[in-house]
């Protein structure tokens, strides 16, 4: 049924006549008609207050100018924009802003954009009527707050628009700024009025996006010395699954500044990360020369492995003699000698030992282009279909499960479909940290009244907006869920027709459920019974409900019994293929649904066409000319196994640094130290990287071109803005260049001459081009389409399954409750959660090398909850040792709430306290993900 | 957080909570700001952060209402409140005379307090009682219709 057109009204507007829908405002109006109203405190992304009245128009009999940004149109009014009396008022508010407003201000003086002076040049003000004077009711000269560390606070710029504030509470949903005070002496502040960089501000930087002043300033901007010949470039943020839309300002091959993109899917939002996380690019420590392992090098140790000092580890970041210590290790090499070695290395194990003594780790960070190539190397010249990435650490389980019950792991929905939704159910997420940008949304959505049910054992701070917060017992997600779905068919509230026409098994899930009535799920997961009952209603009864998830799902040994049971959930009140529905597993990295769309993972290739199916197997073959391995290869952890127990010999890392992200640390090390030869390629010296033989210098994605796939399947084309430094190449490059030789000695070796198939791509658009007619749900999808919009796959198809599921129908499969791996006990009582921190990505190596992110988190810390601080005899900010059986390491505590009594967390980004030195390798038995969020410590104060 | 309130205000706190429905327990912010000067003398910013933890608010909430009333202290005030009103019908009767002596005779400017910690000044908008200019509060009794010699004496009458 197609909406009803609301009744137009007409009106005119400088003589001109016009006929709009009713909710227009004049301004809306005049703006589409090519009349420019001149604004000040309005901005068509925010709700219109009204406050600075630069925008009053005449309306013919009507007793005052109205605001035009805030007042509707009227059947038959005469508005008139540009009269005398008008341009007076104007220029008369005008003047008494200039008045106060240091001219040119740090903006205006820099880039020429602030709205107040522009308006001013406009209405030729040049000397002023008014000045102020000095009183005690004025609070000028405010000082300066410099305390933030990515936003310059000069109030004295401020003319009190509340843009900041709308853009703070509307569009970010953080609430922190205000305006304090009243009549002269009003004011923005920050909190109960502290400085910036003190406040619960988390420097997104939407305020200053939206200031039109040089009050609140980005700080990259300050630094710009030449703005005039700044450049832009339009890409897409390196970090995380959402995948803002980012435009790159670049100046002399360096990039001074990132901005949102207005026209992208997240509309302009962004997040400190995708903002202020970009100098790493330009890092001094970045490798620019390829290097070969030193004769006297060996046998392998680590260059960095034992900081106990914090502030060396610190300035080990950035000084040079860093460098210094890669080069008595590692001694500078040309690219032909660093690419025939690793050639002809590679190849000798493959002749000697076999493709399975060979293995492949990619990455989520490269371009689908990249990883494309990349699974094909392995499995063409490698021979073997040993090549995982990432994803295995963390929606492994997520996708095994979702390809069991529906047939395919793709999010059904859109994040931004939270605004529709009427309940939102977000489970093990900490989206404002992991995900930011969607989790604006999800607070949005909150504020517009959608039930917002927020549950974790570990507080999220988007409890905060929540309708209800459950806390539960960490690892009892099974055991909740099935509590949830026990009362919704208790009480009838599950979708008969739906159950019935759409999936299978469902009496199986009624006999699980049934043996988990609330008052036994109370005991198990400590949740009272009513909450159980109240959020089973919530979910049950809704018309539209979505649920999302994340790590706190899936890396679980429990993990897909997690993952089956949220899937139960939603087919069993029909929540799925329509708009505000279905299950959106948030995903990490950037480019991790693209990675896994292009065949990055051991059991698939492109288009998760699995490698043991035949005809699929021909298909590639045929197009890759060269016959594939049938059976599937091992994944990440069992990778790292068989190089411990010497079954893995070889392998190519790129842009992986697993010795940092993979579970029980010091097993890693042995493993990377047992390979006969190691070749990685990235953009810093990895703690990985220190074990290799050859390192190979690659490039950050502001420096390549390639498409990318988000958390909402929106394949998305990210631009070059800058040249990769030195001798460094682009990792696709690097990846033809090693394919070609290794191809070629193979072929010497077998006497074929130059008979081999040599790779020819030029650019990252003729690689596109080989994987479309590869990969069925890229169909369609081309260069020049996404160089003009976000283009979703499938077919652009924003919602899917609203038919039928990939494998007909759904399938319910029941999860019984099962303890986590390792529960405490005496001797380590607590429960270690790991994750991650807003400002910080995965092992750090590229944001502990940004100065905004690693100046506001600058080190690691163990958050154990206040009573437990108590209890152990230490104070918030103390040294503390946390051990497991498997490691020890020693950090500062923070006293914090959002841990329950007998958990601890810990972030995983920092080396000097590597988490993963203690974490479990206990693995889910279906999607191989480890347990990072589950095991047993003792923490103790440290001596 | 250290700052917290005794037992009793707590109790009174949860009480004027109750009266709102639990959706809405922002709207507490006003008798929780006067209970939370009432306990402390003035309303410190970790008082506002407090309130704000109370009512579930972010803080910055609960400063844009404590800053905008002048009725809360910001800081500690003496022992005696002065409020002067300066608004135009007492502006017309002369309260600007008044506010002066006052000045001169505690020996602070508006907005300040003694060292010994007994008077505080303040100029206020309307105390609504516009036709008996010139008006000032202290604490809570108001006086009207002032002359230089009934402020001396009022001052002299205070301990
Ligand atoms: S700081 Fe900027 S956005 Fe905020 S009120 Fe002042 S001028 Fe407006
Ligand atoms: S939310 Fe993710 S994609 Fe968006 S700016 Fe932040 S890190 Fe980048
Ligand atoms: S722009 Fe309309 S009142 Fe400010
Ligand atoms: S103007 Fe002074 S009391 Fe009203």
């Amino acid at each position: 049924m197609e909406p009803q057109s609301p009744p137009l009204v007409r009106l005119t507007i400088d003589d001109q006549p016009v006929a709009v829908p009713a909710d227009t405002t004049i301004w809306e109006a005049a703006r589409g008609m090519g009349i420019h109203i001149p604004v000040l405190c309005h901005h068509p992304k925010l709700r219109p207050v009204a406050v600075c009245r630069v925008c009053a128009v005449d309306v013919e009999k009507s007793r005052v100018m109205p605001a035009a940004c805030i007042r509707q149109v009227e059947e038959g009014i005469v508005v008139r924009t540009d009269t005398d009396r008008v341009r007076r008022a104007r220029k008369t508010l005008v003047e008494l802003l200039l008045a106060e407003h240091p001219t040119p201000c740090a903006k205006h003086a820099r880039s020429h954009d602030c709205e107040l002076e522009l308006l001013g040049e406009q209405l030729d003000i040049t000397s002023p009527r008014f000045s102020i004077r000095p009183s005690s009711f004025v609070l000028r000269p405010f000082p300066p707050d410099p305390s933030s560390a990515v936003i310059a606070v000069d109030l004295n710029a401020c003319i009190l628009c509340d843009r900041c504030i709308r853009a703070c509470d509307e569009v970010q949903v953080n609430e922190v700024i205000g305006r304090a005070e009243k009549g002269h002496r009003a004011h923005i502040v920050f909190d109960d009025g502290k400085p910036m960089g003190e406040s619960t501000c988390v420097s997104c930087g939407e305020c200053q996006a939206y200031c039109p002043t040089g009050a609140l300033i980005d700080k990259p901007l300050m630094q710009v010395k030449a703005p005039s010949t700044v450049q832009t470039v339009d890409s897409v943020c390196p970090y995380c699954g959402v995948g803002c839309g980012v435009t790159y300002h670049v100046h002399d091959n360096t990039i001074v500044q990132v901005t949102g993109r207005t026209d992208g899917h997240t509309e302009g939002r962004l997040c400190v990360k995708g903002r202020y996380g970009f100098d790493y690019s330009h890092h001094p420590q970045r490798l620019t020369v390829p290097l070969i392992r030193k004769d006297e090098a060996y046998p392998k140790q680590p260059l960095s492995a034992d900081f106990t000092d914090y502030k060396e580890f610190r300035d080990s970041l950035r000084s040079p003699e860093w460098n210094e210590r890669i080069r008595e290790t590692f001694r500078e090499a040309t690219w032909d000698e660093a690419l025939d070695l690793s050639a002809r290395r590679l190849m000798d194990i493959k002749t000697r030992f076999g493709s399975g003594a060979l293995a492949g780790f990619g990455s989520a960070k490269v371009t689908n282009e990249e990883a494309y190539l990349f699974q094909k190397l392995i499995r063409t010249v490698f021979g073997t279909n040993n090549v995982d990435h990432c994803t295995r650490l963390c929606h492994a389980s997520s996708v095994a499960a979702l390809m069991e019950t529906i047939g395919s792991g793709a999010v059904s929905n859109i994040f931004q479909e939270a605004l529709d939704a009427d309940v939102l159910l977000v489970i093990g997420s900490n989206a404002n940290e992991n995900h930011p940008v969607a989790a604006t949304y999800f607070k949005q959505a909150a504020k517009r009244g959608v039930t917002l049910i927020v549950m974790d054992p570990r507080r999220p701070p988007l409890a905060n907006q929540a309708t209800h917060y459950v806390r539960f017992k960490p690892g009892t997600d099974v055991a909740l869920l099935n509590g949830l779905m026990h009362v919704i068919l208790r009480d009838g509230l599950h979708d008969d027709a739906f159950v019935r026409e759409r999936t299978e098994n469902f009496e199986a899930l009624r006999e699980m459920v049934q043996q988990y009535p609330p008052d036994v799920v109370e005991k198990i997961t400590g949740v009272p019974r009513e909450m159980i009952e109240r959020i089973a209603f919530a979910y049950g009864r809704a018309e539209r409900a979505m649920i999302f998830w994340g790590m706190g799902i899936s890396q679980h040994t429990t993990g897909t019994d997690n993952a089956r049971c949220l899937i139960s959930l939603c087919l069993l009140t029909g929540n799925i293929g329509r708009r505000g529905t279905g299950l959106h597993p948030l995903r990490g990295q950037n480019n991790v649904q693209g990675a896994s769309d292009v065949g990055l993972i051991p059991f698939a290739l492109p288009g998760y066409q699995r490698v043991d199916d035949l005809a699929v197997r021909t298909k590639f073959e045929r197009a890759w000319g060269v016959p594939l391995d049938p059976r599937p290869g091992l994944t990440v952890v069992e990778i790292m196994h068989a190089a411990l127990h010497g079954d893995i010999k070889g392998m190519l890392m790129m842009g992986e640094n697993p010795f940092l992200s993979d579970p029980n640390m010091n097993k890693v090390r042995k493993a990377l130290q047992a390979l006969d030869f190691l070749v990685v390629q990235d953009i810093f010296l990895t703690e990985t990287a220190e074990f290799a033989d050859v390192i190979l210098p690659a490039s950050t994605a502001a420096e390549k071109e390639g498409t990318y796939v988000n958390t909402n399947r929106m394949v998305q084309l990210g631009r070059k803005a800058v040249d990769p430094p030195g001798q460094a190449r682009i990792d696709g490059d690097i990846l033809i260049d090693l394919a070609n030789r290794m191809m070629e000695i193979e072929a010497g070796v077998r006497g074929q001459g130059s008979g081999v198939r040599k790779w020819e791509y030029r650019t990252s658009r003729d690689v596109w081009d080989e994987i479309v007619p590869l990969t069925p749900l890229f169909d369609g999808i081309t260069y020049d389409e996404m160089a003009r919009r976000t283009v979703i796959w499938p077919h652009d198809e924003q919602i899917i399954f609203t038919q039928t599921f990939p494998r007909g129908r759904g399938k319910f499969v029941p999860a019984e409750f099962a303890p986590a791996n390792e529960l405490p006990d005496a001797e380590y009582p607590f429960v270690l959660n790991t994750g991650r921190v807003l400002q910080h990505w995965h092992t750090g190596t590229m944001t502990r090398r940004t100065k905004a992110l690693d100046e506001i988190a600058p080190e690691p810390f163990v958050e154990v909850a206040p009573d437990d601080l108590t209890r152990l005899g230490v104070r918030d900010g103390d040294w503390v040792t946390v051990a497991s059986r498997r490691g020890v390491i020693t950090l500062r505590t923070k006293a914090s709430t959002k841990v329950s009594p007998g958990s601890v967390f810990i972030p995983f980004h920092f080396k000097e306290a590597a988490v993963n030195l203690l974490t479990n390798d206990a693995l889910d038995p279906y999607g191989k993900i480890p347990e990072f969020k589950f095991c047993a410590v003792r923490v103790e104060k440290a001596r | 957080m250290t700052l917290e309130f005794s037992p009793e205000a707590r109790q009174r706190a949860e009480t004027i909570i109750r009266r709102y429905p639990p959706q809405y327990k922002k709207a507490a912010v006003i008798p929780l700001l006067h209970l939370a000067q009432e306990e402390w003398g003035y309303i410190s910013a970790e008082a506002m952060a407090y309130v704000a933890t109370l009512i579930e608010a972010p803080p910055v909430k609960v400063a844009e209402v404590a800053t905008f009333y002048p009725m809360f202290n910001k800081e500690p005030i003496g022992k005696y409140e002065i409020q002067v009103c300066h608004t135009l019908p007492c502006a017309l009767t002369g309260c600007g005379r008044i506010v002066k002596h006052l000045c001169e005779k505690l020996n602070i400017q508006v907005g300040q307090t003694t060292p010994d910690r007994r008077f505080t000044l303040k100029k206020v908008e309307c105390l609504a009682a516009c036709d008996r200019g010139p008006v000032m509060l202290v604490n809570k009794t108001l006086y009207t219709n002032l002359t230089l010699e009934q402020v001396d004496d009022i001052l002299n009458g205070l301990e």
